[in-house]
């Protein structure tokens, strides 16, 4: 019998890996997939739950989910581009401009 | 039975393309997992009796968040790797030790903290596209506007900033 809870530890393993992803690596365009990957992973959560509580509000909030998870992926993206035109790297080493 | 089989099934799917995600040198080979892992998340979607949402995760994400994905990765072609430079002060092994910490502490809420479920609250019906419509134009119609302005706005934000000049 699966449960809520299996899909809840599917999805915080889900969100584990994106962190390791934010966190360990360079290339920032990966470090966006891997937000990606956690938004995702709040995605499964919501709808588990709507469907253990047999309510659909739970799916109305993830489809506002996917649209941040759109707008967040066109303005990184549009960053990512306009950095790179202007510094030719997309290493987020060397993107310590604010950096004190 | 066949639930667990496919839970497991799916789980282990999605689990293991987001490692390669995650590990994969290249960020074309990346971005081909990552539209695998979606897939199997959509799946998992059916198995929720979530239909419209497995649409939109095939539709808006494999189909148009990824394709984006794919178009900026063409666009910035590297002559040196992103991962040629390191930087001294840059701890991963760190990182993947608090990654680590934020695992146990999350599964621990969920171990210790999920006592008992809550009482149903009405049904699903598996055409549950009407009920999500009905829920977004009546109850949900001020998110849901502010999310059609947030888009137009990142459109256009997108737009200016992409742009070489204006």
């Amino acid at each position: 019998m699966i449960t809520t809870t299996h899909y809840m530890m599917l999805s915080v393993a889900l969100f584990t890996l994106g962190v390791i992803g934010v966190l360990t690596r360079r290339n920032v365009i990966i470090v966006l997939m891997s937000i990606e990957l956690m938004l995702n992973a709040v995605n499964i959560n919501f709808v588990a739950f709507s469907h253990q509580l047999q309510n659909d509000v739970g799916q109305v909030f993830a489809v506002f989910v996917v649209v941040i998870a759109a707008a967040e992926a066109a303005v990184g993206l549009g960053i990512i581009l306009a950095l790179y035109r202007n510094t030719e790297t997309v290493n987020i080493d060397e993107m310590n401009l604010l950096r004190w | 039975m066949a639930e667990a089989v496919a839970f497991y099934i799916v789980a282990a799917l999605i689990l293991g393309f987001g490692v390669l995600v995650i590990t994969a040198k290249s960020a074309v080979h990346s971005i081909l997992f990552l539209v695998a892992d979606f897939l199997c998340v959509a799946a998992l979607y059916v198995m929720l009796e979530a239909q419209f949402l497995a649409v939109i995760q095939v539709m808006v994400y494999a189909g148009g968040i990824l394709v984006l994905y794919l178009f900026v990765v063409m666009l910035v072609n590297l002559k040196r790797p992103p991962e040629a430079h390191r930087d001294p002060h840059r701890l991963g092994r760190l990182g993947a030790v608090l990654a680590a910490a934020i695992f146990v502490e999350l599964a621990a809420i969920f171990a210790v903290g999920w006592t008992k479920p809550a009482e149903v609250q009405g049904t699903l019906s598996p055409n549950n596209v009407e009920q999500i419509g009905r829920a977004l134009y009546t109850e949900y119609l001020i998110p849901f506007e502010l999310a059609s302005v947030l888009l137009l706005v990142a459109m256009i934000g997108a737009i200016i900033l992409a742009k070489r000049e204006l």
